[in-house]
């Protein structure tokens, strides 16, 4: 059966894998970095735990929720990246993916680190022919901002 | 009786300009009728000759086209009390919608008529807009909210409604049909019931009115709402109705203009019924829009619509029902219920089914239909829904159901 390209660009086998076994599906017991994400609008909800190091390095993430492939995806990849950065490296990745989804201007070119990190997200970028699906991507990068800023909720509102 | 009813489909169809369109390169299947519906030519029309010829503010100016403006909104109060049976058109108040006219009820004869401990029941099909303004008056007045529960089937459980009937009971505020399983209620025995404990009773109407003749005189309903847009008519219309009696002690919802017999900085005067609950202009073009949309329906007639909607349920039910990991919310005996399928898919969330049968032009709605708590009873986050109305076609079900397995394509094995 043929699937239309667009479709084929957005559920690609990355997204498809990471979508029905997300890693990092757990809670994380001595987290000291935690919010809850929800999007309004479909009702997805999920909650990014992070331990973070007296060094300000992440040690460890895990998220808890359930939603569409695509924001299940999009959490199981960021929890694997985010391992081993900054917590500035991790929130500076936030506003180039909220970019790259929504095929605006990636501002100045990304600090030292975060080129890979982008372009291992670059599967994720098939949503932006997609503009209502945007938030199902955004909503777990946009809560463990939230965490890292030490708000307890974030919302793609 | 499906057999030898005649419908006249092609012509129907040709009657909403809306749908002779593609989306994505495929025909639309507009298949969304539970959230909102298509309009036909003849709302259109009589929206847009009322404001190219006719249109004025109304009941205030003393000239010829106010006059004809009034007229003509007076004459959509007349034909929505003949749609609904209501015994004086004072009884119809336009609103914006279903939820201002549940919100009204709530705010003026529940904030005059309930006090800390009394109880107001309601079901656990109802809509958002049907539970959250009585949680809103609970809170500030100290109610109880009780909640009839349904069964597997998604029917409504009688004994246990019963059971939560009792001298504390004032309101009981329940949905005709269900905008997520379809599921008609016995609103009629409902009342009876209600009345027979002294509470009054507001039925939902939204989801009833597009598919079957309501008549509140025969329901002995004390409050009826319903929404413009969900029956082929404009939006920001809606229809409250209560009973005279009511109405007439119950305080004003908004102040303003029109809702005034006369005003002193010492006192308002309130005008009487129905416009002591109309405040301000009113939305006139999309009142003689519901007009028209009910002149429509009804000339095609409400038994024809129920008959070509139950073929298309019973037909879509089969198709569905041959796909590989479809599950159906609730599988509900077809006689019980209204053109409405929620479902699942073992290998995709709801999201992910609605994006990808939109790009074959297919139109469902993915999400918890604002009945969370109806989600939480089937222990789902999320349905994807179809919904048919009066123009849908056996095609479209075909549409769905191929689009669908083009999700099991991409998602599954």
């Amino acid at each position: 059966m043929k699937i239309k390209d667009d479709l084929r660009d957005l559920y690609q086998e990355v997204i498809l894998d990471h979508g029905s076994r997300p890693r990092n599906l757990r809670p994380l017991p001595g987290a000291n970095r935690q919010a809850h994400g929800h999007n309004p609008m479909c009702g997805d909800a999920l909650t990014v735990f992070l331990k973070v190091d007296k060094g300000g390095l992440v040690r460890e993430v895990t998220f808890l929720g359930q939603g569409c492939a695509i924001s299940m995806a999009s959490a199981s990849m960021m929890t694997e990246m985010l391992t081993g950065k900054s917590e500035a490296e991790a929130r500076a990745l936030v506003p180039a993916f909220q970019a790259m989804c929504t095929g605006g201007k990636v501002e100045e070119s990304p600090q030292d680190g975060l080129e890979e990190s982008l372009e291992r997200l670059q599967v994720l970028s098939g949503v932006r022919q997609f503009p209502v699906r945007v938030k199902c991507a955004t909503l777990a990068w946009h809560t463990m901002a939230a965490a890292v800023d030490g708000t307890d909720t974030a919302s793609t509102e | 009786m499906a057999a030898t009813t005649f419908y006249d489909l092609d012509h129907f169809r040709a009657d909403f300009p809306i749908l002779c369109q593609t989306v994505h390169g495929y025909p639309l299947a507009f298949l969304d009728n539970a959230a909102s519906t298509q309009k036909p030519a003849d709302v259109i029309t009589a929206t847009k000759k009322f404001y190219e010829t006719g249109y004025a503010n109304v009941h205030r100016g003393a000239y010829w086209l106010s006059e004809q403006a009034t007229r003509q909104y007076e004459g959509a109060r007349e034909r929505v009390r003949a749609f609904i049976n209501a015994r004086h058109v004072e009884e119809i108040i336009f609103t914006r919608g279903a939820t201002e006219s549940i919100n009204l009820v709530a705010a003026t004869w529940g904030q005059t008529y309930l006090q800390a401990g009394d109880e107001v029941v309601l079901t656990w099909l109802e809509h958002h807009s049907n539970i959250v303004p009585w949680q809103m008056l609970a809170s500030a007045k100290g109610l109880t909210l009780k909640v009839v529960p349904v069964d597997d089937e998604g029917r409504f459980l009688w004994e246990a409604y019963q059971s939560l009937l009792s001298s504390r009971t004032r309101f009981v505020a329940v949905t005709h049909v269900s905008n997520v399983l379809g599921t008609i209620l016995p609103v009629k025995d409902i009342v009876a019931a209600a009345h027979a404990v002294g509470a009054k009773v507001l039925i939902d109407g939204c989801q009833a009115v597009p598919h079957m003749a309501v008549d509140v005189c025969d329901l002995a309903c004390d409050f009826y709402v319903f929404s413009g847009h969900k029956l082929y008519g404009p939006t920001g219309i809606g229809v409250l109705y209560g009973r005279e009696v009511l109405l007439q002690n119950m305080p004003p919802y908004q102040g303003g203009g029109d809702m005034i017999a006369s005003v002193t900085f010492e006192k308002a005067h309130w005008a009487g019924l129905p416009y002591k609950f109309e405040a301000g202009t009113p939305a006139v073009a999309q009142a003689i829009g519901l007009a028209a949309a009910i002149d429509y329906i009804e000339s095609i007639g409400l038994s024809a619509i129920a008959v070509h909607e139950a073929d298309l349920l019973h037909y879509a039910t089969q198709r569905l029902a041959g796909i590989r990991g479809l599950r159906f919310l609730c599988p509900a005996p077809q006689q019980t219920k209204t053109s409405v399928l929620s479902f699942t898919l073992d290998c995709a969330h709801p999201h992910d089914i609605a994006t990808i049968v939109d790009r074959y032009g297919v139109a469902i709605r993915a999400g918890h239909h604002c009945a969370q708590p109806l989600m939480q009873r089937f222990g789902v986050p999320a349905t994807a829904r179809a919904s048919f109305g009066l123009y849908n076609t056996r095609e479209e079900a075909d549409a769905l159901a191929d689009a669908l397995e083009r999700v099991r394509g991409i998602f599954g094995p």
